[in-house]
């Protein structure tokens, strides 16, 4: 999360200061510090920062008073006031005088960040209009999408076209075809990144849970609820929610989505006052919503609130030209997780997973090769190190030739050309099987 | 000469050390994870020391600050990451808690269970859920030893968390970029 904004924090309190720098550091910000308001204004005089943070009691010169020096000569500066008693006259007046907010010590870490990602949200939204003014627009965190199809820079480009807005995404596609990456894609590059983004596997919960789970919970609503809690929708305020699964969410659960999705607050299960949430919504699905909305059992006004913009991701058979830099790309990462040295694949395993139709999509190919990894030699991915059923790669359209010459060269690869044993497992005599070898001039790789 | 100090350093490796009661095979399997993640040999020493000095009454807490001190000075010198693991409710003065903290690029971390429990929210208590979140911290927290910082991929260790619903949307394992950083930070040990 390397940024170029940059922190000043002035409190007369070293362990305060070491504390947030520290803090803000871990958090990749350019952080210094100062002890007191006049330290605090030579630093600003000559160093341009972004956020300042100062303590309002300060002995010398206080925080609100150094505020008002610091607008002086800095009047993009933001500036936020910390203060060790909630005093609303001190904090009014800090407002009033154009401070960004105030925080109470000691501060929820949730708070603070909370706090500081607003604050850099507002500066890096000067710098965004800055960028989208001169059209410039390059995506960041993709770096697990993987491909260079047509299909696949029609889907990124798409992302970043919705990235920067709010609006409502339904990403669509069957298993394993990357939906949760595209999600992530989407919120980290849009001005909500420096927020949650909070996911939901809504197919995993039942109906009573995933309302607890998005709604949160008060004290005693239910048997077990021993304290308040903040739900998914509560946690992604200023982010981004992510609903995996929404097909499979009840018509109750569809109602009060509907209800939330319109005025953007809800109550906590057990609870009574109304809480504000502003989140982006993205849902994902491998259902045909549409049809669903046709037989009744997925809300047609729900569905259109949602549907705001469709990506729809292609199975891995319709971008089989990324399958090649896809294999290498896994073959990187296991490797790298597994500590062992890069290895390679050859050329008919290769051949094989190109041929191969993928059921389960890009996530299937990800487990064969994390397999072969384990399974393999430790130089090189072989044909029969990959847990491909010989029908696998069989294409309804073959001739009946065509079935048996591959089914032979499959047999001969699997048992590395040992004759005997792949005539055995055809259940034909050794020479038959040559037989069929010369006849589909089919060779070993050693030959 | 250069290979002869790192494979001594690697003996050295990461060290756990271990204050309260701790399962036995939750500590087999941090170590299991720690290794997988760093490629270190992970060994695990006792917290000798009386952890009552560092309790702070007012706040009924203990000083993340002065504890993460107290380990790097007492248990920190024969390893090159050393990570204190405990079970009480850790503060840092200007925050109500942490679930752990690191010298940033140095030498040791600290990392709490405590504020990782359902339990603490009202939740019934889930020991998979427990361990998948210590062993996030403990790792995030390792990370930041080696130099990492803050992380916006969203699954990412390295991804900052405030809360333990935070933690549970990463995995454990570090994105590409974060984990080439990792590389280049071990390769330079």
């Amino acid at each position: 999360m390397k940024t170029s904004i940059s922190i000043l924090i002035v409190d007369d309190e070293e362990s305060v200061r070491d504390s947030l720098y520290n803090w803000f550091i871990e958090d990749g910000y350019e952080v210094d510090s100062a002890a007191n308001a006049k330290e605090a204004l030579t630093k600003i005089e000559s160093g341009n920062f972004d956020i300042i943070l100062a303590d309002i009691k300060m002995p010398g010169m206080d925080g609100l008073e150094m505020h008002r020096r610091i607008k002086e000569f800095n009047s993009t500066a933001i500036v936020i006031v910390m203060t060790a008693f909630a005093s609303v006259e001190t904090a009014v007046q800090a407002l009033k005088d154009g401070a960004f907010d105030y925080i109470t010590k000691p501060f929820d870490p949730d708070d603070l960040s909370h706090l500081i990602r607003n604050a850099a949200r507002q500066i890096s939204l000067r710098s965004e209009n800055e960028t989208l003014k001169n059209k410039i627009v390059t995506l960041e965190n993709i770096e697990d999408i993987v491909g260079n199809s047509e299909n696949m820079i029609r889907v990124l480009k798409e992302v970043e076209n919705v990235a920067a807005s709010s609006s409502s995404v339904i990403i669509t596609g069957e298993s394993g075809t990357g939906k949760e990456l595209i999600a992530h894609a989407i919120h980290s590059n849009s001005p909500r990144k420096f927020f949650p983004m909070v996911t939901v596997h809504c197919g995993a919960l039942s109906e009573d849970l995933l309302e607890s789970e998005l709604f949160g919970h008060e004290k005693g609503a239910f048997t077990g609820a021993m304290f308040n809690r903040k739900g998914r929708f509560e946690m992604a305020d200023g982010g981004t929610i992510f609903l995996d699964e929404i097909a499979t969410i009840s018509m109750k659960m569809q109602v009060e989505l509907l209800r939330v999705l319109e005025s953007k607050t809800f109550t906590r299960v057990g609870g009574n006052k109304e809480i504000k949430s502003d989140f982006r919504i993205i849902c994902a699905t491998n259902k045909d919503l549409k049809k669903m909305v046709a037989d009744g059992s997925f809300r047609e006004d729900l569905y259109y609130r949602l549907n705001v913009v469709n990506i729809a991701i292609p199975p891995l058979r319709d971008r089989k030209e990324d399958i090649p830099v896809l294999v290498s790309y896994f073959i990187k990462k296991y490797c790298t997780s597994m500590s062992r040295d890069l290895i390679t694949i050859d050329q008919a395993a290769l051949q094989r997973l190109e041929e191969y139709n993928y059921p389960g999509n890009v996530r299937e190919l990800e487990n064969m090769i994390e397999r072969a990894i384990v399974v393999g030699n430790g130089k090189e991915v072989r044909l029969k190190d990959l847990p491909l059923e010989p029908d696998s790669v069989i294409d309804s359209n073959d001739s009946l030739d065509e079935l048996e010459k591959k089914y032979i060269q499959k047999t001969l690869e699997k048992y590395d050309w040992n004759i005997s044993r792949s005539a055995k497992v055809l259940q034909i005599d050794r020479v038959t099987l040559y037989n069929k070898i010369r006849k589909y001039q089919l060779s070993s790789p050693k030959n | 000469m250069r290979n002869l100090n790192t494979k001594l350093l690697k003996e050295k490796g990461i060290t756990l050390v271990v204050q309260g009661k701790f399962e036995k095979r939750v500590l087999d399997q941090l170590i299991w994870d720690i290794e997988i993640a760093f490629g270190w040999p992970v060994s695990l020493v006792p917290f000798t020391h009386d952890i009552l000095p560092y309790f702070d009454a007012a706040r009924k807490q203990y000083d993340a600050n002065r504890l993460l001190d107290l380990v790097y000075r007492e248990y920190s010198a024969n390893s090159v990451k050393t990570i204190g693991l405990f079970q009480v409710d850790l503060f840092i003065p200007i925050l109500t808690y942490i679930f752990g903290q690191a010298q940033h690029n140095g030498s040791t971390g600290i990392a709490s269970l405590y504020r990782l429990r359902n339990q603490q929210y009202g939740i019934k208590g889930n020991e998979r859920i427990l361990y998948d979140r210590f062993r996030k911290v403990v790792i995030h927290e390792l990370g930041h030893a080696f130099g990492l910082i803050h992380c916006h991929v969203p699954v990412c260790v390295m991804r900052p968390g405030t809360y333990v619903e935070d933690i549970d949307q990463k995995k454990s394992q570090f994105c590409n970029k974060c984990r080439e950083q990792l590389e280049s930070s071990l390769a330079s040990i």
